[in-house]
């Protein structure tokens, strides 16, 4: 059986790559799906997580569905959004989404 | 009576909520049709009342509780007695008169119905004031009276000394009533009670000491409110109203309210001669002090403020000796004849198109012939001419404090009455005789409508006739007797009528003749000697022209300096260190804003990698917390 830690570092792997994805890359699109990407990083964490408790089988994997939905949702929100924004300047770089600048 | 008692003060204060809500809009020049019908009924309610208690009833009504906190409690009660109905004859006599006498004088006004708004909201003040059963009523009420008496003096409010006069009488009428509501919160703290029957049956108690303050402390409010001095100086600016005003207010009723309060307190004031002893001495002193300036003012209106002033202190030395009826005897008196020589005297201002400065008068006699007789008649009556109504009502005042032992008193009384008699009938040559001086205004001069002179002459008969009526004989004459119930604990050996008051009396009656002489001699046969008397006087004569400069030293003394605190605490404790504060903490937060307002960049990537920093930040603490 494949150890624990081997998922756990694959799913910190996969957040961390995410999280760059989100922070450095300036095309929305390309940041909506990295958000998805850090999303399963998660998932995977969870159903890890869950099949090797000894009393909590099953509910990660409860916990997994809702962040399908939610992911799915986002993804149909975000990437309309997306649309909104390039019809609004033609462009969908995040630097020129600065308006609510203090 | 319980229902005349309650309309007394309430058909007035009726009519001044329905006159000062609809009229401007409604009645406009008919505004006083229901002012003056209130007052009637009061008037008539009050001749009814004091015929029933002439009869022997009394009422001491309770009829609602006011106020109750724990052991404060207050009852809004009426209480008609012997004084009561006296002061309510004069209040609604005068009140209804002077009601009449302004449909004429106060005609084509452009405030019309305010006028009438506010004279009834007074007499409703003052009737509440008299027919309450508690200090916290009379006092309530005494300040209800100065509210109206600063609205009325101020009525013709776009003139600004009229405004300044009206501020002036409320602010120095304040200095008396600290004094007043003191003297009331230590009634409360000693006896625990403030209705007049509480306090005065639980008097026994009382140590001297505090006796004494609370009298001194009482009597700086009469002393505010009857113009006494040094609190006197509002009440001659105070004719910058209208002369009907003048003449209710600060002539027959308001002012008395602070003799009223003395009598109804006489028996707290009978337990304290010391304080009695101050009532007298600073009695005494405005007697002489007003009626020297009285000497040589121009104003006819001010000559007669500051008799009233003079007249004022002699019923505080009537008080202060502890010949109480002759104090409210003189009270009477006064009341009735000082409204009318002011009546008169605003008939003269109408008659003269405004002037009110004597040099410009003259020669009125023929033109104004009602005025004339009428204002003579008063004149008398205030010298104390023998017969008419000051004469007896003086000198009781003057033989009850000759009776007491206060010799210097009755001399000072006297040596006022012969100025008294001498500044009356100077106003009277001066306005009336010889040639008129302002040919222009003369030319115009006419007698007054018969609204303004019915009043005058209503007046002229209790002025000439009250005296016998009320005060034979002298000093236990039928006032004496009306009024000894409520004095009857405070009021020594009853006096019998004797040579020594034979002699004293026409001794009275010589100097209020010598004095009108005198005033004949100066203004009528040698019209030159005033100038030479005055140069003569010189220093003196600068000093009672310029009224002691009273008004100057309290500049000086209390208005400047208060002034030169204000403007230093605004200039530098406002400005510099409140302001500094306010402005300094809205600079300090908005350079914190400057400083950080970079950081609100809206690049939503700089906000996701702050937070992922501190997301960074905060697992990095707990994995170092806990392992």
């Amino acid at each position: 059986m494949t150890p624990l830690q081997q998922y756990l570092a694959l799913s910190i792997a996969l957040f961390f790559i995410g999280s760059w994805g989100v922070l450095a890359r300036r095309n929305i699109i390309l940041i909506v799906m990295c958000v998805e990407l850090m999303l399963n990083a998660i998932n995977i964490a969870l159903v890890a997580f869950s099949n090797y408790s000894p009393t909590g089988a099953g509910r990660g994997e409860v916990f997994v569905f809702f962040v399908f939905a939610l992911a799915a949702a986002e993804a149909a929100i975000g990437l309309a959004i997306a649309i909104a924004m390039y019809r609004l300047k033609e462009r969908l770089s995040i630097g020129d989404f600065d308006e609510m600048k203090g | 009576m319980k229902t005349a008692v309650l309309l007394i003060p309430l058909l007035p204060l009726a009519s001044f909520i329905i006159t000062g809500l609809f009229g401007k809009r409604y009645f406009k020049e008919k505004s006083h049709y229901l002012s003056v019908a209130a007052v009637a009924v009061s008037w008539l309610l009050s001749v009814y009342l004091i015929v029933q208690v002439e009869r022997g009833e009394e009422l001491h009504w309770q009829v609602y509780s006011w106020i109750a906190a724990g052991s404060f409690k207050v009852e809004i009660g009426f209480l008609v007695d012997q004084l009561t109905a006296i002061m309510l004859l004069v209040v609604s006599t005068v009140g209804f008169m002077v009601h009449v006498y302004s449909i004429g004088y106060m005609k084509g006004d452009g405030g019309y119905y305010r006028f009438f708004a506010y004279l009834n909201l007074f007499m409703f003040s003052m009737f509440m004031l008299v027919l309450g059963n508690n200090f916290l009523m009379l006092y309530v009420f005494w300040e209800a009276v100065g509210l109206c008496s600063y609205l009325l003096i101020s009525f013709w409010y776009t003139k600004q000394s009229a405004a300044n006069a009206g501020t002036k009488a409320f602010l120095v009428n304040r200095v008396g009533d600290f004094g007043f509501g003191l003297g009331i919160m230590l009634i409360f703290v000693t006896v625990g009670t403030l209705s007049y029957s509480g306090v005065f049956s639980s008097l026994g108690s009382i140590g001297t000491g505090t006796m004494t303050a609370i009298c001194l402390l009482l009597f700086m409010g009469a002393m505010g409110k009857s113009a006494q001095f040094p609190l006197h100086v509002w009440l001659p600016d105070a004719m910058e109203g209208p002369t009907p005003v003048s003449s209710l207010i600060h002539a027959a009723t308001m002012v008395n309210a602070g003799v009223y309060m003395v009598a109804r307190s006489s028996p707290i004031f009978s337990h304290s001669p010391n304080a009695m002893f101050v009532v007298a001495l600073v009695g005494a002193f405005t007697a002489i002090f007003a009626a020297s300036i009285g000497l040589v003012q121009n104003d006819i209106k001010k000559v007669l403020a500051y008799s009233t002033v003079s007249q004022l202190g002699y019923m505080f030395v009537a008080l202060g000796v502890g010949a109480w009826t002759a104090g409210m005897f003189h009270l009477v008196a006064h009341g009735f004849f000082k409204g009318l020589l002011f009546l008169g005297s605003g008939s003269v201002i109408h008659a003269m198109g405004g002037e009110q400065d004597m040099r410009k008068m003259g020669g009125l006699k023929n033109k104004t012939k009602i005025t004339y007789w009428t204002f003579v008649i008063g004149a008398l009556a205030i010298s104390g001419f023998p017969g008419l109504a000051g004469f007896f009502s003086k000198d009781s005042v003057l033989a009850g404090a000759f009776h007491k032992g206060f010799w210097y008193f009755w001399l000072v009384g006297l040596v006022a009455a012969f100025m008294t008699a001498f500044y009356m009938f100077r106003l009277i040559f001066m306005t009336f005789h010889g040639k008129p001086r302002d040919e222009k205004a003369f030319a115009h001069a006419h007698e007054s409508p018969r609204s303004m002179t019915i009043p005058l002459i209503v007046l002229a008969v209790p002025s000439a006739i009250i005296g016998l009526l009320l005060g034979l004989p002298p000093e236990s004459g039928h006032i004496d007797h009306f009024l000894e119930p409520v004095f009857e604990a405070v009021m020594g050996e009853p006096v019998h009528f004797g040579l020594l008051d034979a002699g004293l009396m026409t001794l009275s009656a010589l100097i209020g003749i010598g004095g009108i002489l005198l005033a004949w001699l100066f203004y009528v046969k040698r019209p030159d000697l005033p100038a030479k008397a005055g140069a003569r006087a010189g220093f003196l004569y600068r000093a009672a022209l310029n009224k002691y400069w009273i008004d100057e030293f309290y500049f000086a003394v209390f208005i400047n300096p208060v002034r030169a605190l204000g403007r230093g605490l605004w200039r530098w404790v406002d400005v510099g260190i409140i302001d500094g504060f306010a402005n300094g903490s809205a600079r300090f937060f908005n350079g914190v804003g400057m400083a950080l307002k970079p950081s609100q960049s809206g690049k939503a990537q700089v906000y996701l990698f702050s937070m992922f920093l501190g997301f960074l930040a905060l697992l990095v603490a707990y994995l170092i917390l806990t392992i």
